[in-house]
């Protein structure tokens, strides 16, 4: 008799739990699946072209032509044989190297100015961030033509007194007007973030130090700048990736990024191997060591600034 | 039971939205046009079955697509002439596709491995070896073209489309470089005559050139930018001038430094912003915005422009004039040909050689002339009076005897070399002779890997 009982219990038992199962296996089903839409779009769009890519840079091909032979790792020493690359390498890792630093503190510069004043802030904060949504070809080309050898920049210079500079004329100085355009570009981004993350920094900290004698340098080193390091990280990752992958400017401020390809990047050289010498197995390669680059740059990143810290 | 009935359902609806989804990018658009399209006209798309209907071709109605840049004129002409091209053949539709030109090569070469090729596609003449070697053209068929035809009309610059004994591209009009130069400035600088020989042009510009109180330019006597004419002025104006070369027979070599010449006709395209200071980069923007805002008074520029200086500087006064001329004459030219894809077949092919035969015509040259402003490229349509007596047009004709086209196997990389090479000297104050010879040695390189290149074919 007892033998039957139970086992009838189990018997309801494990019906309603299968039931029961069953109806968080079709709520659950129903949301990965909901999930998986984006997913499926990621992998048709993203994940696939990139492994294509990874395939294309073996082999030789000209788009064009349907044979795309094997040619195991020749694209990779053509590039590095490739002056052009080799420069646009070094270029680029003078944007990355100059632009985070200047655009993070440019804009936490402004961003620590803002958080002071009451009056006006608004403006001030819709002036800044004007640039981050202009166009940039429109913004290059205005830069092009103030600074052009007869611009008006020039013009400025020469009623100082002082002799007129080439600036994207010249291989020296071309790359920082470059640079300086960029960061003068994202500024007004940067800013806003940094002045969401000081307002999360509570008051009191500042008012405890204030009281203990902490002057207002220290209170910056102390309390700020640590209790910022989650912005500044996020800050830099998307910073850092945005200069590795820096093309408009390139492409609407130089003439083919140059002169002498002092300011010709990566992802330009890329685009000029893919499109104008129809190179894919080349530029696939490029595309390659680049996505190898910001996988590298961003993991260190992470590694060396993606410290807790707590008060 | 039921249940789990109800879950597939939704599990069947996301399948068949994600399929959806999947349908309605990439290639699969194209098959929805075609689709479209060949419900205008009943038998449109070829099928196999076509290649017998091909042969009764009054009754089979085809479609095939025109590929060209955009360029306003162009387009509009292209247009019209599909109108009068389709009354004379109502069995044949004619769409027309038009990309920038900046984007150009770069859709071609995404468009093409997806399928959506054109039947007649408009090239640049110095796109035709990349275009060639990678096997996406088929050569002129003989039937339609006959190679002795087109060396007996045409001017012997479309030798540049000319590869392995075949022609793979015809074009409708050509271009030439000629001086332009602004008569206002001229008046103003005394001088009556346009310059007509190497030292007339130095001499010419030097008087030209205006400068401020700070040595800033107020007027360039020639404007100087080498990545845009200039440098098909070197190879095929000042270096034949000077009496070099420019490509060995089979092309395979570069013979600039085989002679003095070319370091002469170098040395001589440098002065002018190096030694005479008469003109540089960068100013007023570039040459042609300096031209045309009147701060330039010598451009050396191509017939092409004349439809832009109408347009947007329809007040500058300016005239014409061949090129200056050293040991003997010589003049750059280019063109922009029509050529046939190698899938294309059947009856989409005779609809294409039509087409082309068409857009080939004298009517169609001289439609030309009037509407773009381009040459006509037939000897015949163009030294009719009426252009040779046009005071713009015909200094660029008269030098259609005498012009060259370079063979390039790369143009932005071989002209990207030729900047670089003015800009060691310009900036980097390397001596002449050395970023010649290493600008000799670059590009070729460039042409030691293209034919490695097609000799591996």
């Amino acid at each position: 008799m007892v033998t039957t009982t139970t086992r009838r219990r189990a018997a309801e038992g494990s019906k309603s739990l299968s039931l029961r199962l069953n109806y968080r296996t079709q709520r659950y089903l129903f949301i990965y699946l909901m999930l998986s839409i984006p997913l499926l779009y990621f992998l048709l769009t993203r994940l696939f072209p990139i492994l294509y890519s990874f395939n294309i840079s073996f082999r030789e091909w000209d788009i064009l032509s349907p044979e795309k032979p094997f040619v195991g790792l020749d694209n990779y020493y053509g590039l590095f044989e490739d002056e052009a690359f080799r420069k646009s390498l070094k270029n680029t890792f003078f944007y990355v190297v100059v632009g985070i630093p200047g655009q993070l503190a440019v804009g936490l510069f402004a961003a620590l100015l803002l958080q002071n004043v009451k009056l006006l802030r608004g403006f001030f904060r819709t002036i800044y961030f004007i640039p981050y949504i202009t166009s940039i070809v429109a913004v290059s080309w205005v830069f092009r033509w103030l600074l052009m050898p007869n611009g008006w920049i020039n013009g400025q210079i020469l009623n100082l007194g002082l002799p007129a500079q080439p600036f994207l004329q010249s291989p020296d100085q071309a790359p920082y007007v470059i640079a300086l355009s960029m960061i003068w570009q994202s500024v007004g981004f940067q800013m806003l973030i940094f002045l969401t993350g000081l307002e999360g920094i509570p008051k009191m900290y500042h008012e405890a130090a204030h009281i203990d004698g902490a002057n207002a340098w220290d209170r910056f080193r102390f309390i700020t700048l640590p209790l910022l390091n989650p912005i500044i990280l996020f800050s830099a990752v998307i910073a850092g990736i945005s200069y590795l992958q820096s093309f408009a400017h390139i492409v609407s401020m130089t003439q083919d990024g140059g002169p002498l390809n002092s300011t010709r990047t990566l992802v330009y050289h890329i685009y000029k191997l893919a499109f104008k010498n129809f190179d894919m197995g080349s530029a696939s390669a490029a595309t390659v060591i680049l996505f190898v680059i910001i996988l590298a740059f961003t993991l260190l990143q992470l590694k060396l600034l993606n410290r807790k810290i707590d008060y | 039971m039921n249940r789990i009935f109800n879950v597939t359902k939704p599990l069947t609806l996301l399948a068949a939205a994600s399929l959806l989804l999947a349908a309605c990018g990439g290639n699969n658009s194209d098959k929805t046009d075609k689709s479209t399209s060949s419900a205008a006209t009943p038998a449109a798309t070829t099928s196999p079955t076509n290649t017998t209907a091909a042969s009764s071709d009054s009754q089979e109605k085809v479609t095939i697509e025109y590929w060209q840049y955009e360029y306003p004129s162009k387009v509009a002409l292209i247009n019209e002439l599909i109108k009068q091209f389709e009354e004379q053949n109502p069995n044949i539709t004619v769409k027309q596709t038009n990309f920038p030109y900046d984007q150009y090569n770069e859709k071609v070469a995404t468009l093409v491995p997806a399928g959506k090729g054109p039947d007649v596609i408009n090239l640049y003449y110095g796109w035709l070896p990349k275009y060639v070697s990678s096997g996406f053209l088929q050569p002129l068929p003989e039937s339609g073209f006959p190679k002795a035809d087109i060396e007996n009309k045409y001017y012997p610059l479309v030798n540049a489309s000319k590869i392995d004994g075949s022609y793979w591209a015809i074009p409708t009009a050509v271009r030439t470089l000629a001086v332009f130069y602004n008569k206002d400035l001229f008046t103003k600088a005394n001088i009556a005559e346009p310059p007509q020989t190497w030292e007339e042009l130095v001499e010419d510009s030097i008087r030209l050139t205006e400068k401020d109180s700070k040595d800033q330019f107020v007027v360039e006597g020639l404007a100087w930018e080498p990545g845009a004419q200039l440098h098909h002025w070197y190879r095929d104006g000042l270096l034949p001038q000077a009496g070099g070369q420019d490509l060995s027979e089979d092309r395979r070599k570069i013979l600039w430094a085989d002679t003095p010449a070319g370091l002469e006709a170098f040395q001589y395209l440098i002065d002018f912003a190096v030694k005479h200071k008469v003109g540089t980069t960068g100013v007023f923007t570039d040459d042609v915005t300096a031209f045309k805002t009147g701060h330039a008074a010598i451009n050396i520029d191509g017939s092409f422009r004349l439809g832009s200086l109408a347009t947007d500087a329809p007040d500058l006064n300016y005239g014409i004039a061949p090129l200056p001329s050293y040991k003997s004459k010589s003049a750059p030219s280019s063109y922009w040909a029509n050529a046939i894809p190698a899938g294309v077949t059947g009856a989409k092919l005779d609809a294409s050689i039509k087409f082309l035969q068409f857009l080939t015509s004298k009517e169609v040259q001289e439609q030309w002339v009037d509407k773009v402003g381009e040459l006509p490229a037939q000897k015949e349509v163009a030294t009719q009076d009426e252009y040779l007596n046009d005071e713009k047009l015909g200094p660029f004709i008269r030098q259609l005897d005498y012009s060259k086209a370079h063979f390039f196997i790369d143009e932005t990389g071989e002209r990207t070399l030729f900047v670089d090479a003015v800009n060691e000297v310009l900036l980097n104050k390397v001596p002449v002779e050395k970023a010649f010879t290493d600008l000799v040695a670059k590009t070729q390189k460039l042409y030691d890997d293209y034919w490695a290149k097609v000799d591996k074919k």
